[in-house]
């Protein structure tokens, strides 16, 4: 199932065949979470700098080249902090709470296709292991507020089951739909039938009707604005992670930027043709698949981000209301509409 | 026929509130000229404060060194915290005889003010105004206490105070 062939050869050379594998696993995941703590840090930094813009401020630009060192800089005093908690806490819980949220969020990248060689995990339930791993980080959220004694966690974890169980759903639908439309699960093989063209296109109405869905859904699921009930600084504190300090704050900041990513790849992979590149105008040249995979998931994290900037957030009726009453009853009609699609072969 | 009408209705609304804010986005992207931010120890010395900006209390001197302070001590009575002391004499007028008061010292305490203006306002004659400098970091407490009346001055000739 591992796809990068190259280490899996160089170890050969060394060790016999199982001792290969599992020191195989081990720097895959060694490399995964080296480069996804940088990347998140990145994504972090560019969240900042992106609402610098569209504040008519500058935003960090003083730590290194464009200010692209600052969030480094943040980690390494947030890692020298004191990891302080409250005395009534129930302390096992308490601690545990911050490793749900950031291994579920780790867990998805494995399946993710970043060019046709590099997936470190190519099953052939991709997509359906994405939207039950993420679903399992709910249980993360909800522990911390449970966990942390304080009543605004209360509320703020409260918030997340309400939100996230409900917004699975949506995100769930979209992924039948577009699975109903490439008659597969497998993320490699999705990417390959998108050869011809994106699904987006092909899928025509109901795919832009479910992409639509799907940002709505994904930034939902992902607790940012406009749908960030859960830690609602304004009126929570900061939610679930208002006790949290030090490193065990920083996975839950890491972990809702990695998630965002992973709602964007998955966006990417089911919507925008994966590592393709647009008419095949790079194919001759090799390794370009990380480069078109890593340009179009920047562009739909951006798009939340201008989410982010520009919507007030959603009180939670108005919150549940737009699920139940809107979303659903439409990707209903939508999975209905591209069923007929399929079957009547009026996709391109 | 409302519930598809709210929806039309909601994603227009929605496109109509992401063109504002991405006008602005990628306005600021390639020209930086609506940012109001600046880089302060950078531009140091072509920094400009705006007007209104409270950076402490001065008085006004016009060109042959001349304030309009008449020592009337209104501004110290105003002021809260006791930050304005007036140190003030009695002197003939050649002209009329008669005895008025002259401004020998204002003295303005920095480190008790707190910014307020009820000086500034009570003042009949805008003999002191807000200045913008803000750089008052000091070594001494003393440095802070300071002499709004630059040495040598006097009030106009025949300054007649407006009445308020």
């Amino acid at each position: 199932m591992i796809t990068l062939t190259i280490i899996t050869d160089w170890l050969m050379k060394y060790m016999s065949a199982d001792a290969a594998f599992y020191t195989e696993l081990v720097i895959v995941a060694a490399i995964y979470l080296a480069v996804f703590a940088i990347f998140g840090l990145f994504l972090v930094w560019m969240e900042r700098r992106v609402a610098g813009f569209f504040q008519l401020r500058l935003g960090p630009n003083r730590v290194g080249p464009m200010g692209l060192l600052q969030t480094i800089a943040d980690a390494l005093k947030l890692v020298t902090k004191e990891l302080t908690g409250t005395k009534k806490a129930d302390s096992y819980l308490y601690r545990l709470a911050p490793y749900f949220v950031i291994v579920t969020a780790l867990m998805s990248m494995a399946v993710l296709p970043f060019s046709a060689e590099l997936q470190a995990f190519d099953i052939n339930i991709g997509l359906f292991f994405i939207a039950s791993v993420s679903s399992v980080g709910v249980i993360g959220i909800f522990l911390a507020g449970w966990a942390s004694n304080n009543k605004y966690s209360l509320i703020g974890g409260m918030r997340t089951g309400i939100q996230m169980i409900s917004y699975e759903l949506s995100v769930g639908m979209v992924i039948v739909t577009m699975a109903t439309l490439a008659g597969s699960l497998r993320m490699s093989e999705i990417v390959e039938l998108q050869k011809d063209g994106w699904f987006i296109f092909s899928g025509h109405i109901s795919a832009i009707i479910a992409f639509a869905l799907f940002m709505i859904a994904g930034t939902a699921e992902s607790n940012r604005t406009p749908f960030d009930l859960v830690e609602a600084e304004s009126e929570l504190g900061a939610g679930f992670h208002t006790e949290y300090s030090g490193m065990n704050f920083a996975y839950y900041f890491l972990a809702e930027f990695i998630n965002m990513f992973i709602i964007s790849a998955v966006a990417v992979v089911i919507f925008f043709g994966g590592w393709l590149s647009p008419f095949g105008i790079t194919d001759s040249i090799p390794y370009m698949g990380v480069f078109w995979f890593m340009l179009k998931t920047l562009f739909i994290i951006f798009l939340m981000m201008w989410f982010r900037w520009t919507f007030p957030r959603l009180r939670i009726d108005q919150l549940l209301t737009l699920e139940w009453k809107y979303l659903i009853p439409i990707n209903m009609v939508n999975i209905v509409l591209m069923a007929l699609l399929v079957w009547l072969g009026l996709t391109f | 026929m409302s519930y598809i009408g709210d929806v039309i209705q909601g994603t227009k609304t929605l496109l109509t509130g992401m063109n504002v804010t991405g006008k602005y986005f990628f306005k600021n992207l390639f020209t930086r000229k609506d940012v109001i931010t600046v880089e302060y120890p950078d531009n140091i010395d072509t920094l400009k404060m705006f007007d209104r900006f409270k950076g402490e209390v001065v008085m006004y001197h016009d060109e042959n060194n001349h304030h309009r302070c008449d020592a009337c001590t209104l501004c110290e009575l105003a002021c809260p915290n006791g930050s304005i002391e007036i140190i003030w004499d009695k002197e003939t007028d050649p002209e009329t005889g008669k005895s008025k008061k002259v401004l020998v010292n204002h003295i303005y305490h920095l480190e008790m003010c707190t910014m307020c203006g009820l000086c500034i306002e009570a003042c009949p004659s805008d003999a002191i105004m807000w200045g913008q400098d803000f750089h008052h970091t000091t070594t001494d407490r003393a440095n802070l206490t300071k002499s709004l009346n630059r040495p040598g001055s006097s009030v106009i000739p025949n300054y007649v105070k407006p009445k308020k």
